[in-house]
């Protein structure tokens, strides 16, 4: 049935197009989805993914760009020569398909355990850090102009809004509230540059090819804020599945991170990529309590969920190795 | 009085029947939704035999550090409203030692091979 709803789509925009196979659902909650599929093409197949919420939703969640933004996200990053798929149709309401759109499929992996361990990677993994480095950095100097409205975060409001939900768990947290009253003290206030910022450029965002980074993807939490926070949150030792040593993803130091984001034309603040890196640290912390809270409440009654939930705990020794390191 | 076996027997022989006869003949997501179902079951079984001891040296800690008294997580709210009004804080004697014995209590239950936590179990 959607591939009925795709090939005539698709045979609305592709020259030549004469249907698709292979439609799979790569993923998906209730309002949005992600699928895979081929147009079917007498030059070869094409590879494509579709994002859409389904007809009937329409609006995006609280802190979400909108399927739009991140449309427009995309192919500025991609005309700006940043690795990030072509967009190759914005859904309308003729295609009766939702809202949302249709890109390349660029091929790799998005799994952190087979990054880090697959010797297919092994080439990739040393020059992994700088070349984010300066994918971030091309992503911070797209150019203000041409941006989709998007929100505006500052640290004291990301604060804000941690504590907030922090808070409406009514569970007490000793080590969060220490983590809380850290930022508060060092809040840099506003920043001086505000970019846009990614808002998730870490693991299972990123295609990773044999030959090193190939797609940027998952724009939806992106904003306008201070450009550190993008490269704190790729420190967060979560995503590091076990590397600890390798701060940049489990996979490289921060000094490459930064060196290839200065080779991109911008500077990086190490005391402010730390300060972002404890405030990702907490709102991962944050995030596995939330899940526990919707595994708790429905509808997502799962026990992947639930046992997320358990995963807070990590990111509180992660915030004391931070705030209060021991003697060794 | 419950009779034998212990709820903590009982978990453990579904969770190695899960894990030795199931496991391998299981594949794709629900593989990877066994293997948590498994962690969880695991997770259980730790709490179980650790929670107690763990909850009562907790509660020790911070009758002494509030000199006050209640349940555990009386306790805990009490901690938590001075750290976020600055009465108690990193230099506050006893309270990064408490935060840390703490936490590392709670990952021996929830995450024992977490990076982290090995790193740290060799440090002290």
């Amino acid at each position: 049935m959607i591939e009925d709803q795709l090939g005539r789509c698709v045979a609305s925009w592709y020259k030549g197009a004469t249907g698709v196979t292979g439609a799979a659902k790569l993923s998906g909650g209730a309002s949005q989805e992600t699928w895979t599929f081929d147009i079917v093409h007498p030059s070869g197949t094409v590879g494509a993914i579709l994002r859409r919420a389904p007809p009937g939703y329409g609006a995006s969640p609280g802190r979400a760009a909108g399927l739009d933004a991140e449309a427009t996200l995309m192919q500025l990053a991609h005309d700006a020569g940043l690795p990030s798929p072509r967009v190759m149709h914005v859904l309308t309401a003729a295609d009766e398909l939702g809202t949302g759109f249709i890109m390349q499929r660029i091929e790799g992996e998005t799994i952190a355990r087979k990054i880090l361990r697959d010797e297919q990677f092994a080439k990739a993994r040393p020059i992994l850090a700088r070349q984010l480095g300066r994918v971030i950095s091309g992503i911070h100097s797209l150019p203000a102009a041409k941006l989709p409205k998007l929100r505006e975060m500052s640290a004291t409001k990301e604060i804000a809004d941690l504590e907030r939900e922090y808070r409406s768990f009514g569970w007490p947290r000793p080590v969060f509230e220490l983590a809380l009253r850290w930022l508060r003290a060092r809040d840099p206030g506003p920043s001086k540059e505000v970019t846009l910022v990614h808002g998730d450029f870490r693991h299972g965002n990123l295609i990773i090819g044999p030959d090193g980074v190939r797609a940027v993807l998952d724009w939806e939490l992106a904003h306008l804020g201070d450009p550190m926070e993008d490269l704190g949150w790729i420190c967060v030792n979560s995503w590091r599945f076990g590397e600890i040593d390798k701060p940049v993803g489990g996979f490289g130091s921060r000094e490459e991170l930064f060196a290839g984001y200065e080779e991109a034309g911008r500077k990086a603040d190490p005391d402010r990529v730390m300060f972002w890196e404890v405030m990702g640290t907490l709102r991962w912390g944050i995030m596995c309590c939330g899940m526990m809270q919707r595994f708790r409440k429905g509808p997502d009654h799962s026990m992947e969920r639930a046992m997320i939930g358990r995963r807070a705990s990590e990111t509180e020794i992660d915030l004391l190795r931070l705030l209060a390191p021991r003697e060794k | 009085m419950q009779d034998e076996p212990t709820p903590t027997e009982l978990i453990k022989a579904v969770a190695d029947f899960l894990r030795n006869e199931i496991t391998p003949e299981i594949k794709g997501h629900n593989a990877f939704k066994l293997r948590v179902g498994i962690n969880a079951l695991d997770l259980v079984t730790r709490q179980l035999a650790l929670e107690q001891g763990s909850d009562a040296a907790e509660a020790a800690r911070l009758k002494a550090l509030l000199s006050a008294d209640g349940s555990v997580i009386e306790l805990n709210r009490a901690l938590s409203e001075k750290i976020a009004e600055g009465e108690v804080d990193l230099q506050t004697p006893g309270l990064s030692e408490h935060l840390w014995q703490t936490t590392m209590d709670k990952l021996a239950v929830d995450q024992p091979n977490y990076a982290s936590y090995k790193r740290e179990l060799g440090n002290k």
